[in-house]
């Protein structure tokens, strides 16, 4: 569904990703995750039209997005999350949902009929009349989730939608992301905890320092030395293989 | 929903007076001062669509009620074209002069204080054209002949103009009642409260504010044909006069930034108080002193104008956009 | 006509210079508020137009010579512009970039029209003494005032610009224009730089307005003249840049005098609006576009 190869992205001298080649298939749930500045955001950024690459491709649905700006990108079906929140600040909840829903009908009767359904499967329902300025960080996350999904998309780019969260609010969210992708959307999500994706992900890239370092199914990636690196610093992986 | 139709009613009865005003007003004086605040609070709508609502402020506003005002006038007194006609030409000047300043600025990506000196910068450009060219009549200016009729949107009463100004602003109050209720409405709000999430979400936010500062342009060109028709003179300096592109955005946020009657309270109220001062102290500068000083404390303490002030509802925005602030500068 | 104006060039050029210096502290004023405060402050001109009047008044009443008036003026549109800052733009703004603009719109508003109130309309200038003796430079006579304006510019150019690199309280005020979060955390008042870095601003203004009076004239429309200029400069040197303000200064001077002699007066105008709108879509960094 989407492909992506060879991406790169320079800030002056600095390599923020490096020829990055991924894969992301229909109806999985693939995470990227990495630590902080591994390039994650840029990645999903590049991805999703914010950022222009440098170089390399970008397939959606097999055919090139690349140079394509962030709403043609949504009204072919992906849509990103940002790991900073970014609520309409001076609009309810409803109205910020609406504002998604809006990308696929015109009329305010239909757009505000599918923003109430999103905001059940998000468990919002409560919180609709609320103005998005008062919600909480759990809060806000949610309806980063809730206005991208009410746009239908085919592929939600989730960034960090877990950070901040404790592990009760943790453990709903992961039920809610479950429920979105039992209704046929795929999810590409950045998560910078591992633990939290463990059980969510299908396939996991892990970045550092802009270059994939190791791929596939959690449990192999989480004892793939070099990730044990990557998180906890050199010799790492060494002094829990001997203590092991 | 219910909100809305609270309006409507609002609206019609409000309609209705002011339809009937003027049986009941004998004073010219009067029929005249409030010929001039629907005049404003018009302009000031057309500031709203574009400042108000897609937060998208403007210090040029005047250049489309210029350039309304030069083309049905110019059709008028060149090709003898009725004004009843020219004012559409007027408002296709004024939405083209629209598309292209919106085309220019938006597409280069420039917001904030940086479109706000830019249109002012059109306005500039378009003033000292005006003063040089042969066709505008240059510094001398343009003078119309008196002929009353509805063809020369010209009337023999006060009363006559009292309602051109007055049709004028219940379109604009339409039109804004429109954008409440709709999609456009709904995504130029999400691109004043925040761009990047607007267009994440599949809205396609140069076009949408180059939409509304066409609707700004479309509106203001019907403005200048009614100034030039009430006043028949048009120079530069009053065509382009930035004392104008002040005065929409003042009563807009003096009543209250995207609300749809906010620029009528604002021009009310301004209005009178110049009213009122002019009639204790009639001295040149004392009331724009005034002005200046009810902008400044709207800015610093009624952030959301005396519409706002009087909903007791309106949370507290301040702290919250202080937190957007710290959060963007710590990532 | 147009060999008649050729032949004029160099005296249209040189003129620019001597206007381009002066319009240089004008914006050197705008881009060091701009530069550390990141805020575009709209009174700039209404406040230009009030030391011109402090510096005539000191010359129509106490017979002040207005290049003497400088020392007076100076400081005192420094305190002027700190107190203002401190206690009205600064604490009423809310961090909010169109609050500032709108404060600082509503402000010029009142200092104008408080002109036209106190001082009327009217339209007044100084005649010195040495007002009308010149040099003579073969092609062109060039007026002792003129001349002595453009030195005082540079000299006042070259003060700021050492001020800002060379004192503890510039490098506090660069400090803070970095990094502000930073400064606080060493310790830095940052409001107090804030509101110095502002006054330090209008008392360029108030040098330029006691050096402007003698070439020019004052009414209380006169600021309306210069809040374009002084903005083009600053975008066309780039925002914070005190070398950009300076070359952008000679440029919209020679742009002006070239362009009045070449289209004439009317047409002439249309170069500063126009650089201002190209540079804002082509290059909104300008030509230098660093910071303070």
């Amino acid at each position: 569904m989407l492909r992506v190869n060879n991406l790169t992205k320079k800030f002056g001298g600095l390599v923020a990703v490096s020829s990055v080649d991924l894969e992301v298939n229909e109806k999985e749930i693939v995470s990227l995750i990495g630590p902080n500045g591994a390039g994650k955001t840029t990645l999903f950024a590049m991805v999703a039209g914010f950022l222009k690459a440098d170089e390399g491709e970008i397939n959606f649905e097999n055919a090139s997005i690349v140079g394509m700006k962030p709403h043609q990108i949504c009204q072919r079906g992906m849509v990103r999350t940002f790991q900073i929140t970014q609520p309409f600040a001076g609009l309810t909840t409803l109205q910020n949902i609406m504002v998604g829903a809006y990308s696929n009908t015109p009329q305010t009767i239909s757009a505000r009929k599918k923003a109430e359904e999103v905001a059940e499967v998000v468990g919002m329902t409560s919180l609709l009349s609320q103005g998005a300025d008062g919600l909480t960080v759990a809060g806000r996350k949610r309806l980063e989730l809730a206005r991208a999904l009410a746009t239908d998309p085919k592929l939600l780019l989730l960034d960090e939608v877990m950070a901040g969260l404790n592990p009760a609010e943790i453990d709903e969210i992961v039920k809610v992301i479950k429920g979105i992708r039992d209704r046929g959307v795929t999810i590409f999500l950045i998560e910078h905890v591992m633990k939290a994706v463990m059980n969510l992900s299908d396939r996991t890239y892990v970045l550092n320092d802009g270059k994939l370092i190791a791929s596939g199914t959690p449990s192999s990636v989480a004892e793939n030395p070099q990730v044990i690196e990557a998180y906890l610093g050199h010799g790492a992986a060494e002094a829990m293989a001997e203590g092991a | 929903m219910s909100n809305l139709r609270r309006h409507l009613a609002f609206l019609v009865l409000g309609a209705l007076g002011l339809i009937i005003l003027p049986y009941f007003i004998s004073s010219r004086f009067y029929i005249d001062v409030l010929t001039l605040i629907f005049f404003t609070a018009y302009l000031g709508q057309s500031w709203n669509i574009l400042g108000g609502y897609a937060g998208q402020f403007s210090f040029g506003g005047v250049m489309f009620f210029g350039t309304g005002a030069y083309v049905s006038s110019i059709l008028l007194t060149t090709f003898g074209f009725p004004p009843i006609f020219g004012i559409f030409l007027a408002i296709l000047g004024g939405a083209f002069l629209g598309l292209i300043v919106g085309y220019m600025s938006f597409r280069s990506g420039l917001k904030g204080s940086y479109f706000a000196l830019i249109t002012l910068a059109f306005a500039e450009l378009l003033r000292v054209l005006a003063n040089s060219v042969e066709f505008t009549g240059g510094g001398v200016g343009l003078f119309l002949t008196y002929a009353p009729g509805l063809s020369n949107l010209q009337f023999e009463t006060p009363v006559g103009f009292y309602y051109f100004a007055l049709v004028l602003m219940f379109i604009s109050i339409a039109i804004v009642y429109w954008l409440e209720g709709s999609r456009f409405g709904a995504q130029l709000v999400a691109i004043r409260e925040n761009e990047d999430a607007a267009e994440a979400l599949g809205i396609d936010t140069l076009r949408c504010k180059i939409y509304a500062i066409m609707i700004m342009g479309a509106m203001g060109g019907a403005a200048g044909t009614f100034y030039s028709q009430k006043y028949l003179y048009l120079d530069p300096p009053i065509a382009y006069s930035i004392h104008l592109s002040v005065e929409m955005l003042l009563v807009t946020i003096v009543g209250g930034m995207g609300t749809i009657f906010g620029p009528l309270v604002g021009a009310f109220v301004l209005h009178t108080v110049n009213e009122v001062a002019r009639h204790f102290i009639d001295t040149p500068g004392l009331s724009l002193i005034v002005y200046g000083l009810i902008l400044i404390i709207i800015i610093g303490y009624l952030p959301n104008g005396l519409i706002g002030a009087f909903k007791k509802k309106e949370k507290k925005s301040g702290s919250n956009s202080l937190d957007k602030k710290r959060s963007r500068e710590e990532s | 006509m147009i060999s008649a104006s050729l032949s004029m060039l160099p005296a249209a050029i040189i003129n620019g210079f001597m206007y381009g210096a002066i319009y240089a502290l004008v914006a050197l004023g705008l881009t060091l508020i701009y530069g550390v405060l990141h805020i575009i402050n709209f009174a700039h001109g209404a406040m230009l137009m009030l030391a011109l009047y402090a510096a005539f008044f000191l010359f129509d009443l106490f017979n002040i010579d207005p290049y003497f008036s400088i020392l007076i003026v100076t400081p005192c549109a420094f305190i002027f512009g700190y107190l203002i800052y401190r206690y009205g733009i600064g604490s009423l703004a809310k961090g909010k970039d169109q609050n500032i603009l709108l404060i600082t719109l509503g402000l010029s508003i009142i200092i104008e029209n408080g002109a036209l109130f106190f001082f009327s309309g009217d339209q007044q200038t100084v005649n010195l003494t040495y007002g009308f003796e010149a040099f003579d430079l073969g092609f062109m006579y060039l007026s002792y005032p003129k001349v002595i304006s453009f030195f005082a510019a540079l000299l006042m150019c070259a003060i700021l610009w050492a001020a800002m690199s060379l004192t503890d309280l510039g490098r506090a005020i660069r400090a803070v224009a970095k990094e502000r979060q930073g400064a606080r955390l060493v310790g830095i008042n940052v409001e107090h730089i804030f509101a110095v870095t502002f006054g330090i601003g209008i008392a360029c203004l108030g040098a330029a307005g006691c050096m402007m009076l003698p070439i020019f004239y004052v009414d209380p429309y006169t600021g309306n003249i210069f809040v374009l200029v002084a903005f083009t400069i600053v975008v066309l040197g780039g925002m914070g840049s005190v070398v950009g303000a300076l070359v952008g200064g000679f440029i919209i001077g020679i742009t002006e005098s070239v362009g009045g002699l070449l289209l004439g007066e009317s047409l002439g105008q249309i170069g500063i609006s126009l650089i201002f709108i190209l540079i804002l879509i082509f290059r909104p960094t300008g030509l230098f576009g660093s910071k303070v």
